[in-house]
């Protein structure tokens, strides 16, 4: 047989039908649903007399609406309560395989709770109405962002109309150093081919250095393959997905288990699989990252300088870093390490699980936040999550620090509850998006590793990490 | 969906690369539990100069002149000219159904991302991939140009530009049907109901632990 990769297998045997013009149905076995992008969804199935396909696939939260603080005051906002109350009915007319709705002890970030309960599994097709549902392939499943129409459509029909993408390899080479992290690594990725670089692509990150990260690591890469314009991101199974499983709640068990392992230990591409396109870095040659613009790709390594857009030729390119630059109120070839901070952020799917809290931590423990700094918050991305770092004393680390604890929630990644920048405000954040006005109106957003974040926090401005180890 | 077959219309053009959603929709809007309503916040924080919430009335808001569809020029338009990765980050359907309500119907430019392209076909929007240069020439051109329009014939995959010059354009065949029939989707895939429940039963028998 021809040596297949993991993208591939995980399609094939996801593909229910296929059209002459390649356009496939694929069925899901997961859909995580949360309440910003399901209302419309659940009131066209209903218009349209339609009922769900498999309630049982369903898996729910709220999350981006809810606060992190004050929980016992509820919602303050009428209008996010409104649509957090509008996906408590929907679950309960509907059912779910389980829902963790805003307080439960469960509840948190979609993208944390999917992997932490065991609701996420090798070989598993993953569709959320969130671009990072990518989180997920870092569990050898195909994971893919969508939109509401197709949430509809999920909830319908079990299935997604999707053509075939091509695959990438992208291989990390080697070692990172100490105190560089899964967030810089992909960020270096994304620095080399671009936000639009995965367009159109699956990419599966392999390589030394990809192998020797966590489950959180691997969700953190895999997160931000739609930073760098993939749908869908993926990362082999191996004893690391395998040791993370073992005992989750949704993960089988006895009989089943073994009989999942034996399938899971063949989701990885085969020897000799081709893929249209492999990119290779060298992990030693990485740094901790800081972006210094408007876009992912805006990156460079902490010890480096912000560009210069006079010597930049592509005059598209170049007004988009002038741009970005006016954005960010940086000037040319400022050196990163003299960008003040005013916010931190330590959280989102990207960066708020145990182990990343656990790095904070390390830089922070028995260190100040500078006076400079206005607010460190601290958001786990699960009550479970809140729960592991509590009973390691984290908190308590970071509350001598002058940080915040928060509840767990998305919270200052997209800032649609309290919790937000003012204009003209640089923010360390741990999130994925440093848009314009992404962490409130006019912020200025500064995507790093928890440890550069922490760090940042301490020195008021940004520093090598590396030096506080 | 609305069909959609034809369009002769007025031409807008945004010149930047990497227009992200939440530059399209900012979130505080996406706290509306509805489909439509989205248009007067289209690319809120660049159209006015103060800070948009949900449920203000956006004619008394103060606008920026310099925002390219706030000039007296481009009113109407229903055709908007991009850059690069137009579309790129959050899923939100939001940003298309903020455009669609904004009056626009077909975006033009050299790549989207890939969420946000998908998501224009579920709601009669047409977004066109064509060469950087092309696109070049229609920025230069619209700029030129007062009043400048481009029509726009799904069925023959054609934009015809002002001059009579056509400029072809790549669609996805099952798309193009979808658009043109202002076909749902759902329904189309339900027709496969049978075949659906039939792969489902031999992946639960397969791997029951996906169906616990
Ligand atoms: S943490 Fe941020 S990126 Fe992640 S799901 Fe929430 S809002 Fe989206």
């Amino acid at each position: 047989m021809k040596p297949q990769t993991l993208y591939e297998k995980l399609w094939e045997s996801h593909l229910v039908r296929q059209q002459d013009d390649g356009t496939a149905l694929i069925y899901i076995d997961r859909h995580l649903v949360h309440e910003v992008t399901s209302p419309q969804a659940f009131e066209g199935l209903k218009l349209a007399g339609r009922k769900p396909w498999r309630v049982s696939s369903i898996v729910a939260t709220a999350d981006h609406n809810t606060p992190t603080d004050h929980w016992d005051e509820g919602i303050k906002d009428p209008v996010s309560r409104t649509q957090v109350e509008t996906l408590d009915a929907n679950i309960r007319e509907y059912g779910a395989l389980t829902y963790f709705p805003f307080r439960d002890e469960r509840q948190g970030i979609v993208h944390v709770i999917g992997p932490e309960n065991g609701a996420t599994l090798p070989g598993m097709t993953v569709v959320c109405g969130d671009s990072h549902t990518s989180t997920h392939g870092a569990f050898a499943c195909l994971a893919h962002g969508i939109g509401t129409s197709e949430v509809e459509h999920v909830l319908a029909t079990q299935c997604l109309l999707q053509k075939k993408s091509r695959t990438m390899l992208v291989r990390v080479d080697g070692e990172v150093g100490p105190g560089v992290t899964a967030k810089d690594i992909v960020l270096a990725i994304i620095g080399r081919i671009g936000t639009a670089g995965g367009t159109g692509f699956a990419i599966e990150f392999g390589g030394s250095a990809i192998r020797a990260l966590s489950m959180e690591g691997r969700m953190t890469v895999c997160n931000m393959a739609i930073e760098a314009g993939a749908r869908a991101g993926l990362v082999a199974v191996d004893d690391t997905t395998i040791d993370y499983l073992r005992g989750k709640p949704y993960a089988p068990s006895g009989d089943a288990w073994d009989k999942a392992v034996a399938y899971w230990r063949t989701l990885h591409s085969d020897a000799g699989a081709e893929f249209d396109k492999v990119v290779v870095l060298d992990a030693s040659e990485i740094e901790p990252q800081v972006t210094w613009g408007t876009s992912p790709e805006m990156v460079a390594g902490v010890t480096g300088r912000v560009p210069n857009p006079a010597s930049i030729d592509d005059p598209v390119k170049r007004d988009g870093v002038e741009r970005a630059l006016k954005y960010m109120g940086l000037s040319p070839d400022m050196p990163i390490g003299e960008i003040p901070v005013d916010q931190v952020f330590i959280g989102s799917c990207t960066n708020s699980r145990i182990e990343d809290l656990r790095e904070a931590a390390k830089v922070a423990r028995g260190r100040r936040k500078a006076d400079s700094v206005k607010r460190v918050l601290v958001v786990p991305g699960s009550g479970l999550v809140k729960r592991q770092a509590e009973a390691e004393g984290l908190h308590e680390v970071f509350l001598a620090a002058g940080f915040e604890w928060r509840e767990p929630g998305c919270s200052m990644c997209l800032a649609m509850n309290a919790d937000r920048l003012e204009a003209g405000e640089h923010c360390a954040s741990t999130s994925n998006r440093n848009f314009e006005g992404r962490q409130g109106a006019g912020g200025r957003t500064h995507l790093v590793s928890p440890a550069m974040a922490a760090a940042a926090a301490v020195e008021g401005r940004f520093v090598d990490v590396r030096n506080l180890l | 969906m609305n069909a959609f077959k034809l369009l002769d219309g007025l031409v807008a053009p945004l010149d930047r690369a990497n227009v992200d959603t939440d530059a399209i929709i900012p979130k505080q809007f996406l706290k509306s539990i509805k489909r439509s309503g989205f248009g007067p916040n289209l690319f809120d924080e660049w159209r006015y100069l103060d800070h948009g919430e949900p449920g203000q009335d956006c004619s008394a808001r103060p606008k920026n002149p310099d925002f390219v569809l706030n000039q007296p020029r481009y009113q109407g338009a229903q055709v908007l000219l991009t850059r690069d990765n137009f579309g790129c980050g959050s899923s939100r359907e939001h940003a298309p159904w903020a455009l669609e309500d904004f009056g626009i119907r077909v975006l033009i430019g050299p790549s989207f991302a890939d969420i946000f392209f998908n998501n224009c076909f579920k709601n009669g929007l047409l977004p066109i991939v064509i060469p950087a240069e092309t696109v070049d020439t229609l920025f230069r051109e619209c700029v030129a140009t007062e009043g400048y329009r481009l029509a726009i014939d799904l069925e023959s995959q054609t934009i015809t530009r002002p001059n009579g010059e056509l400029v072809r354009f790549e669609v996805d065949a099952f798309r193009k049907e979808c658009l043109l029939n202002g076909w749902d989707d759902i329904g189309l895939t339900l027709r496969h109901a049978e075949e659906i429940r039939a792969f489902e039963q031999k992946r639960r028998d397969m791997h029951p632990y996906y169906f616990a």
